[in-house]
């Protein structure tokens, strides 16, 4: 068995975790699951895609920046891309989300982010239609690193970036007053507005980040793989596995278990072939509920 | 009595329209007293001082917090206004440390000013120095709610509202609860608390109103109320109950 299935697997496993963790916190702050996180990522990458045209069209054509394939106008539009998915993630909240949640019954927002998920896919569908396009279509040499392992640069770039990010979303969570914030709303929402939380604040900056970090995780796969429509809505049950793995609530849970869920994946698909791709995952899930219910990183409410 | 920090008026509240709780309830807190609200259960004592702190939907009445009209305020903006309010049960964030609960509350101090701020309530209650690490779930039920009145004192309110603190503690932390509040009183905090446990509540108490059927049907001074027997009729003849110490 080569080794390289640890790259693969971190590298699928942070695109699980980014996704996850929008997942997780959605579901302890707002408690629904979320179905139409997936096409969260799929509208970020495509929102990334058609900055990066437009600053194509502006500009001419620039060159990537030396080892990678993409250049600044990627990391200019993914800025952009996470912005309006966060700002998409809002309206969804506004206009949809929001109004069935104060009537009270969460399987009705959940059924309803269903029928958004379904609604977002095909309008992507609709404007791009369902054939996989591309950030680039240069091929980059994987540069081999001892024991059989083989990593393009790209690939290294976006396991830094995923460092970054889960270690920052990690301090904000727990050492600033919006992160406190939120982890309040998720144990006691009366309590936390009689100490003052502005429930309605702590809510939009959930979605914020968690538009941001599927539509970065959609960019990500973008790069690496490929860029369809349903490319959110066919992550979606990695994303969940991980967020109870994990244990809900839990950022650095959301994280391993996403790394769990990818490197478990990755080593079936050289063990016993991809078709047995998904059912490892779940299996593992399955296992780990059955130990310890509460997700690996889940703490027991007292 | 000295101005009032608190003054509520005729007021009705409740969770359902058309069906009030509380009806028509007037009283009054002034400056650095401490007033309880007693009566039978089902008086909508709980309801009434909820409506005050904006968790119960006000259907009419008016609460005035230091002069200010506050009745329509939404709960978040209380800590702001001046009112804190620490709830019977789930009054901590049971999964973050002692510390995080008290930082969590902190939203309305500047930043700078917060270490300060926890310094002070630590030095106020040296129990939870030991345990500012711990997960406040594991605190025994007498330190859950020193630290639930840590966090609603660490914003300096105006007036501290706590719903039956005593509720659920065995007797030795009934008595710890209320020499703890007799002790912020001293400070020169002015509190106003709802209990079951009338005869610890009023040893402690300045004046007292007794709420009936939603409304106030008599006030008096806090000591004086104990052998009044207008207080036992309201109390339906549960004379022995009150007598039984902790309800």
């Amino acid at each position: 068995m080569s080794l390289q299935f640890v790259v693969d697997g971190l590298l699928a496993g942070s695109m699980i975790g980014l996704g996850a963790i929008g997942v997780t916190l959605t579901y302890s702050i707002l408690r629904f699951s979320n179905f139409a996180h997936g096409d969260f990522m799929a509208w970020g990458t495509y929102a990334t895609l058609a900055v990066v045209g437009a600053i194509g069209a502006m500009f001419g054509k620039i060159a990537p920046i030396a080892p990678l394939s993409f250049g600044w106008p990627l990391i200019v539009a993914l800025i952009l891309g996470v912005a309006l998915t966060g700002l998409l993630a809002l309206l969804l909240d506004f206009v949809l989300f929001a109004r069935l949640r104060a009537k009270g019954q969460a399987i009705i927002v959940v059924m309803a982010s269903f029928g958004a998920s379904m609604a977002l896919r095909s309008l992507l569908e609709f404007v791009f239609t369902s054939r996989p396009t591309y950030f680039s279509r240069a091929i980059q040499i994987a540069m081999p690193v001892g024991f059989g392992i083989r990593i393009t640069p790209d690939q290294i770039a976006l396991l830094l970036l995923t460092s970054v990010l889960v270690l920052g979303v990690h301090l904000l969570m727990t050492r600033t007053q919006t992160g406190r914030s939120m982890q309040a709303l998720s144990q006691n929402a009366a309590l936390a507005r009689i100490v003052g939380i502005d429930v309605a604040s702590v809510v939009r900056f959930t979605w914020i980040i968690g538009g941001a970090l599927a539509c970065i995780a959609g960019v990500m796969i973008g790069i690496l793989i490929q860029i369809r429509p349903f490319m959110g809505f066919d992550m979606l049950l990695p994303m969940f596995a991980a967020a109870i793995l994990g244990g809900i609530g839990s950022v650095p849970g959301a994280v391993l278990g996403g790394l769990i869920i990818g490197l478990a994946e990755a080593g079936a698909v050289q063990l016993i072939g991809a078709e047995w791709r998904a059912a490892v995952s779940f299996i593992i899930l399955m296992a780990v509920l059955f130990v310890r219910p509460i997700g690996l990183f889940g703490v027991r409410e007292r | 009595m000295s101005e009032a920090v608190v003054e509520v008026r005729d007021l009705e509240a409740g969770y359902e329209p058309g069906v009030p709780i509380v009806r028509g309830a007037s009283i009054t807190v002034g400056k650095g007293e401490i007033v309880v609200v007693l009566g039978p259960n089902g008086a909508g004592k709980s309801s009434l001082i909820k409506a005050i702190a904006g968790l119960v939907p006000i259907t009419g009445g008016t609460v005035l917090l230091d002069g200010k009209d506050i009745t329509a305020a939404p709960a978040h903006t209380m800590v702001r206004l001046g009112l804190a309010f620490v709830p019977q049960t789930e009054n901590i964030f049971p999964l973050m440390s002692v510390e995080d609960n008290l930082k969590v509350a902190c939203g309305i101090i500047e930043r700078r000013e917060i270490p300060a701020r926890i310094e002070e309530m630590y030095a106020a209650f040296p129990d939870l120095v030991r345990q500012r690490r711990t997960t406040a779930g594991n605190l025994s039920g007498g330190q859950r709610q020193m630290l639930a009145v840590a966090r609603a004192l660490i914003v300096h309110p105006k007036v501290l509202v706590l719903d039956e603190p005593s509720a659920g503690l065995s007797p030795k932390f009934v008595a710890m609860v209320f020499e703890m509040l007799a002790g912020i009183r001293k400070s020169g905090v002015t509190i106003l608390l709802v209990e079951q446990n009338a005869k610890a509540a009023l040893a402690i108490g300045d004046r007292a109103y007794v709420l009936v059927e939603g409304k106030d049907r008599h006030e008096g001074i806090a000591s004086e109320l104990w052998n009044d027997p207008v207080v036992a009729e309201l109390y339906l003849g549960q004379r022995s109950r009150r007598t039984g110490g902790a309800a």
